[in-house]
């Protein structure tokens, strides 16, 4: 916990104008978005020193992996960014997909790339639609929010039965094939509700006098700064170095699509919004280009030690139903080794180290939260500021709790 | 091309500081080098700066606990290089009786809080660390959880109101 320093000097009195205010933000307030903390030391409106806090939502996720099997630490993994759980399941299955040396189809690196784009596209929407509430523009998220749900209800719900808790993906694969008439409602996701929306707020704001007012110049920081600290993804990018794990280490297929990284110069708020911006309409280019090349096959690989037989044949083959009993009751066989996978998610570099000494489950695994580090930067990029800043570049480096605090 | 890059670093490694490197393996494509606790800050400072290395993100940090072992802790470092594109994994064996090591801090800021965790899950010490507290926990809580022989199911102590 953070010292408080409670002591009244003097009669008792605080004298305002000499001595620096504490004043307690959070853990619970709307502008933290999250079950987040900060001690903020104050003179006047200026920040003087920052004390961030965390941990509230602290649930033992490394703790309790290591007591289930690999398979069933997918579900626990989409409760790490709840805002693009998908992105974690693909994380996940690629870290102990390397573990096992195993290859993907084809069908299946490509599936896991569009529902990537799409988990990219509405974390950054929730991202900059919040970040506007905080500073007083509320269209904007509901213009961000009605595509969220598009995506939601036609493309993620009917891939895996679920909006938030998707479990997607598995060992070798994923849980099923794209539901019919998927590829044309992605398509059409794509051109009638995302790339609109991201046009009718880019009029809203780019251009908005109160928005540059609010944003410009807010909780900058240097690219020395910034890769001292650790950043990645949209908020290194913002302070303008051009890292992005899906040019830099191409991992799936992200090397057969042509798409940019923007990069931003000052690492402000108002770069982190750009690049974010920017970044969605990448995403769209990758998703129209995925589903142009999609090509058929099987989602699985044809493995009986780490995918299900099916289910057709478990009912009429006893051989089929023994493997599928073997499989739930003892889970996969993992060799046992070492590795660190990382994969580019909305946020920043999210990495994966997992121990396995052999055996049904996981001997440890570590999560590398993109957003852990961003969250240590706040001190840097807010102080010296107005507090109204914080609120502002808090919304903006995009802190989700869940995998912040795991 | 990157294997034999890769390579070097591991080979530079070991040819620089020699006995402290105790072995290094490339499984799963990840390089990976064994060391002896005494050098870790040297070694680190010497990752960042060599022109060949460059690692100039300090990815990760984490424990490992391997009960039963002896050396029983294992502190984990991924490392990133910018420039070279390159990863490495640094890991030092600590024993239970001293589970202590020089902290990284200063060499990557970013590892800060990664060390704060690391003392938090597994009662790691980090010396010279700048403010080695708990970070996910509070700090009535009693045992460090990510350790092997820490149950599961273990209660602890709630938080009431202070007097």
């Amino acid at each position: 916990m953070a010292d408080i320093a409670t002591t009244s000097k003097g009669s008792g009195k605080l004298d305002m104008q000499a001595e620096p205010v504490i004043l307690n933000i959070g853990p619970s307030h709307p502008a933290t978005h999250a079950t987040l903390r900060f001690v903020a030391e104050l003179d006047g409106e200026t920040l003087l020193k920052l004390t961030p806090e965390f941990g509230y939502l602290h649930r033992g996720f490394e703790k309790e992996s290591e007591n289930a099997t690999w398979t069933q630490v997918v579900p626990y993994t989409d409760r790490l960014n709840y805002v693009s759980p998908l992105m974690n399941n693909v994380g996940y299955a690629m870290a102990v997909e390397k573990l096992c040396g195993i290859e993907i189809t084809e069908r299946s690196k490509y599936i896991r790339v569009l529902i990537c784009e799409i988990s990219r596209i509405i974390d950054h929407m929730v991202c900059i639609g919040t970040n506007m509430v905080d500073l007083g523009a509320l269209t904007n998220f509901w213009y961000f929010w009605k595509p969220r749900e598009e995506a939601y209800m036609q493309l993620i719900e009917p891939l895996c039965g679920q909006r938030l808790t998707t479990a997607y993906t598995r060992i070798g694969g994923a849980m099923c094939d794209l539901p019919e008439g998927w590829v044309e409602k992605c398509r059409n996701v794509c051109k009638n509700s995302f790339l609109p929306a991201i046009k009718d707020v880019n009029a809203l704001l780019t251009k908005n006098r109160i928005f540059i007012d609010r944003t410009m110049g807010v909780g900058p920081i240097s690219k020395q700064d910034a890769i001292a600290l650790g950043f990645t993804g949209p908020c290194l990018r913002a302070a303008g170095v051009p890292l992005d794990l899906r040019k830099d280490e191409p991992y799936l297929v992200y090397d057969r699509f042509d798409f940019d990284v923007p990069v931003g110069e000052q690492g402000d708020t108002c770069d982190r919004y750009m690049v974010r911006m920017e970044e969605m309409r990448q995403s769209v280019r990758i998703i129209e280009q995925a589903l142009d090349q999609l090509p058929g096959g099987p989602v699985n690989i044809d493995d009986t030690r780490y995918v299900l037989p099916d289910k057709t044949l478990v009912y009429t083959t006893i051989e089929a139903l023994m493997q599928h009993f073997k499989f739930i009751m003892e889970g996969i066989q993992v060799p046992a080794g070492e590795v660190y996978s990382a994969t580019e998610a909305a946020n920043g570099e999210l990495g994966y180290y997992i121990v396995s000494r052999g055996g049904k489950g996981p001997y440890k695994i570590k999560v590398r939260p993109p957003c852990f580090n961003m969250f240590q930067g706040m001190p840097l990029l807010c102080e010296g500021q107005m507090i109204a800043d914080l609120i502002a570049t808090l919304g903006s480096v995009n802190i989700i709790a869940g995998e912040l605090d795991r | 091309m990157t294997e034999t890059r890769q390579s070097i670093v591991l080979s530079k490694l070991a040819e620089k500081f020699g006995d402290a490197v105790v072995s290094t393996h490339s499984d799963f494509g990840d390089d990976t080098a064994l060391v002896r606790r005494e050098r870790i800050v040297e070694i680190c400072t010497f990752l960042r700066d060599d022109p060949d290395c460059r690692f100039d993100f300090g990815m990760d940090l984490t424990g490992v606990d391997y009960l039963g072992e002896v050396p029983r802790f294992e502190v984990v470092y991924h490392l990133y290089s910018l420039e070279k594109k390159q990863r490495v994994r640094i890991k030092v064996r600590l024993h239970e009786e001293d589970p202590a090591i020089d902290s990284v801090a200063a060499v990557w800021p970013g590892l800060n809080w990664y060390e704060r965790e690391a003392f938090d899950m597994y009662g790691i010490v980090f010396r010279n660390h700048p403010n080695l507290k708990r970070i996910l926990l509070y700090e009535a809580f009693v045992g460090h959880p990510l350790r092997k022989d820490y149950p599961k199911a273990k209660r602890q102590p709630t938080l009431g109101p202070q007097e």
